[in-house]
């Protein structure tokens, strides 16, 4: 949504060791975003650890050589529409 | 007029409040399906709504087994009418705007949480150990709908207004839910219930505590309260709930199977 | 099955000579199975046409909440009450896991939403479809849950990614909705009064050709199929899924004690497949172009939540920027 950012949500499991990443969600701060990640992708598990982080705070690496078409802002961790503005001659994407 | 009343007619009465509470309150939710103002909330909600009708379940099954006249859980929710409801008055209250919709949730939340802390303590082990699986889900109830009477108080110029409008025109179902009559009174003395005073005193620190972090001004103690939830007199808005949610018991009485 | 209506940009699938050395090694990619996340390379048509589905399944769970939510408040027993009202949770966080697996492709929820309140995007014709009686709750879970199934366990092995592991995850969930809602039906039938039973079959004779039309059309009449085939964005024909799910359902049927409003339905020995008839493509295409029964009322109430939840919202943003803001000041 236009007005609650995009966090990304970890999780670690009962039985594993390592937070996972399974996905975001949309939240108006913080505290929003672990209690929405706690029941989208949780739901009333115990024993489990929530980590979110805002989406425009991961810095990601880029898996192909090539740069990729029309994408400026190579280091963000998806294509989100809200993180950057695109030339207008590119046209709507 | 007041005959004295048994310990085991008091539970009986005070389960059903329990009981009642969570049901009309999960009812009042189950109406907001598909329309929250965000699809997270969607989530929330519905969390909360199965939560509390879950509740619901456990307290309406206990109240069967004690109350014991060939009744079940069901026939419990299902088949008694407004007057012999015991919900409290605010769950009862139409969801309104979403200001409205949490602000009742806070009242009640605050209400059932310290309820539920105390009941965890209670000698009768089916209410402790109903109450402990339900204090943790009311714990982030009440921490969700006190949030958003923050959001909404200390937010917008709009959202304040409606946040202090819903406090102000619910503030009068407030009152008999943290008041104690002779049930609370018999139960509190027979160390199985929560102590009245302490109860009114913790939530009405929390309330204002609330309130006043969310810049919102609490109205006053003395205001006027509606009463008779808990001899079955209720607003006019129970006899609509129960129409809709008790609808096909009513129309299908001699179905055995649903 | 989300598909409906989507254009791939494709008037036909290019030979690997044809592509450029992009287009190359993304199709090799795809041929040899390897999954395709967010930041590869991949062409435009790939991009929009997954958006696209990707986004047409978020709406259809997110609407699919409605002809469901409209029983919830009316559920007859406590047990009945909490499954309808788990299973609607579920669907709604389907709808998120999808519109989160789509935002990976550069796609802005609001403005999908917006599109699908203007009547630009489509949803699964299904939920378009009232929902009358209380049996409709286990045929709803039965038959367009198990459509839904029949589509979406293929759709596990799908290219993209994050697509396919939304998928995997709604898959987990989602055999328990199916088996409710046919315990629905099978309570009924066994020990139902004779009105119950009979308000099973309505409700059966009412959803079977709708949850047949889920498939969309007939494989002749998809020109798009082959473009999504290639890029293994869909994985089987519509055809082939819609016999899958007719073979499969046929004997439960007959178990139920129920029968389809079909009476072409019969085992084809040769064939080693049911028969079954014409699907009328003309109520098909009808309801997809919003002259279903519910259309304007689902898109509405959908509109309604949104537009009048934006000061809810705003409220939120405001609070958590006031509230940062202190946090500055006080450090």
């Amino acid at each position: 949504m236009a007005d609650w950012p995009l966090y990304e949500v970890f999780v670690r499991s009962k039985h594993g060791l390592n937070h996972k990443h399974v996905g975001s969600v949309h939240a108006a701060d913080a505290e929003m975003a672990m209690e929405n990640a706690r029941d989208l992708y949780t739901r009333r598990s115990e024993g489990v650890s929530i980590w979110v982080v805002p989406s425009s705070a991961i810095t990601a690496s880029s898996p192909d050589e090539k740069e990729i078409l029309f994408d400026p802002s190579d280091d963000k961790v998806y294509r989100h529409a809200s993180f950057y503005k695109l030339p207008d001659e590119v046209g709507h994407m | 007029m007041s005959k004295a009343m048994t310990q085991q007619e008091a539970l009986q009465e005070y389960l059903l409040r329990l009981a009642d509470s969570d049901m009309i309150l999960g009812q009042r939710l189950c109406e907001l399906c598909g329309k929250a103002p965000a699809l997270e909330e969607e989530m929330a909600l519905m969390n909360v709504a199965l939560d509390l009708v879950g509740q619901a379940r456990n307290w309406y099954e206990y109240a069967a087994e004690l109350i014991d006249d060939d009744r079940s859980a069901d026939d419990l929710a299902f088949r008694r009418d407004a007057h012999d409801y015991r919900n409290a008055l605010m769950v009862e209250q139409p969801n309104g705007d979403y200001a409205v919709t949490m602000g009742r949730q806070f009242f009640f939340d605050a209400w059932h949480y310290f309820t539920l802390a105390s009941l965890v303590k209670a000698p009768d082990e089916r209410i402790a150990s109903i109450a402990a699986k339900a204090a943790k889900e009311v714990q982030y109830h009440l921490r969700r709908s006190s949030e958003w009477v923050k959001r909404f108080g200390d937010g917008t110029e709009e959202s304040h207004q409606r946040m202090q409008t819903a406090v102000d025109d619910l503030w009068r179902f407030t009152g008999e839910m943290i008041e104690a009559d002779d049930v609370e009174q018999t139960l509190f003395k027979a160390g199985i219930g929560p102590n009245p005073e302490q109860l009114a005193a913790d939530w009405k620190g929390l309330v204002n505590e609330v309130l006043t972090e969310a810049t919102l001004t609490p109205p006053p103690e003395d205001a006027w309260m509606y009463r008779g939830a808990k001899v079955g007199h209720h607003t006019e808005h129970l006899g609509y709930i129960l129409a809709e949610m008790q609808f096909l018991q009513r129309a299908y009485p001699d179905a055995k199977t649903w | 099955m989300y598909a409906q209506l989507v254009e791939t940009g494709a008037k036909r699938v290019k030979s690997l000579e044809e592509m450029s050395p992009e287009e190359r090694e993304f199709q090799l990619k795809i041929d040899a199975e390897t999954k395709i996340e967010a930041k590869n390379w991949m062409p435009e048509g790939y991009r929009k046409t997954l958006i696209r589905q990707i986004s047409q399944h978020a709406h259809s769970e997110v609407v699919g909440m409605l002809p469901e939510g409209n029983w919830v408040t009316r559920a007859p027993t406590l047990k009945r009450k909490l499954q309808l009202m788990a299973k609607i949770q579920d669907e709604a966080g389907h709808g998120l896991y999808l519109y989160s697996a789509m935002e990976t492709l550069g796609a802005d929820r609001d403005e999908e939403i917006d599109k699908l309140h203007e009547g630009k995007v489509k949803y699964s014709s299904i939920f378009n479809y009232p929902t009358l009686n209380w049996a409709d709750m286990g045929t709803v879970g039965w038959l367009v849950d198990g459509a839904a199934i029949v589509n979406q366990v293929v759709l596990q092995r799908t290219s993209y990614g994050p697509y396919s592991r939304a998928m995997i995850r709604i898959c987990k969930e989602e055999s328990f909705h199916q088996r409710q809602g046919y315990q629905i039906l099978l309570d009924l039938m066994r020990e139902g009064t004779e009105e119950q039973k009979q308000m099973v079959q309505d409700s059966i004779n009412r959803f079977w050709w709708p949850s047949l039309m889920m498939f969309g059309p007939s494989d002749d009449q998809s020109p798009n199929s082959q473009q999504s085939m290639a890029w293994k964005i869909k994985r089987k024909s519509n055809d082939e899924l819609r016999q899958m799910f007719i073979d499969q359902t046929v004997p439960q049927l007959e178990f139920l004690g129920c029968t389809a409003p079909d009476p072409d339905l019969k085992w084809n020995e040769e064939r080693g497949h049911y028969d079954f008839g014409e699907i009328d493509w003309q109520e098909f295409y009808d309801v997809l172009k919003g002259n279903g029964p519910c259309n304007k009322e689902r898109i509405e109430t959908r509109k309604n939540a949104i537009d009048g939840g934006a000061w809810v919202r705003e409220a939120a943003r405001a609070y958590a920027e006031k509230q940062q803001q202190k946090q500055q000041n006080a450090a």
